[in-house]
């Protein structure tokens, strides 16, 4: 690994945000939107649930941390599909940087990326609608590195499928994040679904995430072992993400389409 | 021989858009690559580049095999520029100079980034987004981004493709001034006769995927009795059977 070249990748999609404001508006505002909409709609469930009467805030708290997650993976995307866009694939594949450093670059500035829309959202959560995510303690930093993981791993296999299938592909990156979203039990608990679905969802971190999210914010109590089977099974995504875009690189290159991919 | 391509083929489902072709580059020379849309130019640059994966054949570059050496470590010696490839168009000039002279590891960047400048005439629209420069400044920009790292072999497909004669003209005085000054072998894809013959020490013929012929400008003229570079690529492309 060689952090400079890492470093040069970064710095290409930093520029690309610091240059243009009305990106960094853009960045902020969803986040935002969605706080004011998930803010409302958790202070009418305060007053009108029994079983959501002890924790204030608590859909508001699975909103942020779903968004985390969207932007995470969003932000992958967006920064694999600005090289499609820019026609500049030629000139990122012939430099001489290993696809371990792209991947390592991407992930990183993608954590940037989350955080410049987050930041703001969140803070002004806690004026608004008295609601602060870092209620959740140290936990919060172990489900923030689950939901990081599996986001990045849905930005690899959607670059994944860019590479395979060129821009075509790129609605798919949009709509990625909301096939999964109903089996995540984000907003309700995991007996929601059928057992049958059930079965499924426990194969995604996110149920365990937002289960343990609840948890502990409903009845005050950590557990370790639901938080390490959220990153074990992230780190499981993680890794078939990157073997996927390792084998549609390798099948880019059997078919000649980086050398033309472009909008 | 600084790059040897031997039996370099590549074939698309039932089509071979190169057929068992073989050449030899000397080093410090520039090599033409002449021959009509779709003869398989773009393709054999593209698995030089490392960025097509050859069906057979190899590539040899400074003793070193393209497929099983570090492909890093080799693309660091190698550039590429061509008008078809875009520069990220939302960076400046500048941006895009520093972020591909980190790529490439080059040592000085500032220095570097302020000669190449210079040399290309650029510093004036150093600050201006890459997607709002005209064609000209931004084939001049790709070249600079091509050479940014001193590389030792440079790959041109068509690099001044679209410019009007006189930017067409300061880009071909230039890659021959750095020529002269620097180490580099050149291979040239061009569909402009005197640009090849002007800059290159030798062509090689393309056609259907194949080499149909190789030599010197002017031995080829001279074989196929016609009286000029011109003459001779419209007789090779037009003829319907291999030469």
């Amino acid at each position: 690994m060689n952090f400079n070249k890492i470093y040069a990748l970064g710095l290409r999609h930093l520029y690309l945000i610091s240059n243009s404001f009305p990106r960094v508006l853009d960045l902020i505002y969803w986040p935002t939107v969605q706080i004011f909409l998930w803010g409302f709609i958790s202070k009418f469930f305060t007053l009108s649930s029994e079983y959501y009467s002890n924790t204030v805030g608590i859909i508001l708290t699975a909103a942020i941390l779903y968004d985390f997650l969207f932007r995470a993976s969003i932000s992958f995307n967006m920064m694999f599909l600005e090289e499609i866009w820019s026609r500049n694939f030629t000139n990122l594949f012939i430099a001489p940087i290993k696809i371990s450093e792209i991947i390592t670059s991407l992930t990183i500035t993608a954590v940037l990326r989350t955080l410049i829309g987050l930041i703001p959202a969140s803070i002004l959560a806690v004026p608004l609608f008295g609601v602060s995510i870092f209620e959740l303690g140290l936990p919060l930093l172990f489900l923030l590195i689950a939901l990081y993981l599996f986001g990045i791993s849905l930005g690899l296999l959607v670059a994944s499928g860019l590479l395979r299938f060129g821009p075509s592909f790129e609605n798919i990156a949009w709509a990625s994040l909301f096939f999964f979203a109903p089996l995540g039990c984000i907003y309700y608990p995991i007996e929601i679904l059928p057992n049958s679905l059930q079965i499924i969802a426990k194969g995604l971190p996110l149920v365990h995430i937002f289960e343990e999210m609840r948890n502990i914010l409903i009845n005050d109590i950590i557990n370790y072992s639901d938080i390490i089977k959220s990153i074990s099974i992230s780190i499981v995504y993680f890794i078939f993400g990157v073997i996927i875009f390792y084998i549609s690189y390798s099948g880019a290159k059997q078919r000649g389409t980086l050398i033309n991919m472009g909008e | 021989m600084y790059i040897q391509i031997k039996n370099l083929t590549k074939k698309f489902k039932n089509n071979f858009a190169v057929n068992k072709i073989s050449f030899d580059i000397e080093k410090n020379k520039t090599v033409g690559l002449l021959g009509p849309n779709g003869c398989g130019k773009t393709t054999s640059i593209g698995m030089m580049l490392g960025l097509i994966e050859p069906s057979e054949g190899e590539i040899i570059i400074n003793s070193q095999n393209l497929q099983s050496y570090k492909r890093d470590e080799i693309l660091a010696e190698i550039n590429f520029a061509s008008p078809y490839v875009e520069l990220p168009k939302k960076l400046t000039v500048k941006q895009n100079l520093e972020v591909y002279g980190r790529l490439y590891g080059v040592e000085n960047l500032s220095n570097r980034i302020n000669e190449i400048s210079v040399d290309l005439d650029i510093k004036n629209f150093f600050g201006k987004k890459t997607g709002e420069l005209s064609s000209g400044q931004k084939n001049r920009v790709s070249l600079a981004k091509s050479l940014i790292n001193k590389p030792k072999i440079l790959l041109l497909d068509e690099p001044t493709a679209s410019l009007d004669p006189d930017i067409g003209d300061f880009i071909r005085s230039y890659i021959q001034e750095y020529r002269s000054k620097n180490q580099v072998t050149i291979l040239l894809a061009s569909h402009n006769m005197n640009e090849v013959e002007r800059l290159c020490n030798s062509i090689i013929m393309m056609k259907e995927g194949k080499i149909i012929d190789r030599g010197t400008c002017s031995e080829i003229i001279k074989k196929h009795g016609r009286n000029n570079l011109e003459e001779t690529f419209l007789k090779l492309a037009r003829s319907k059977n291999e030469l």
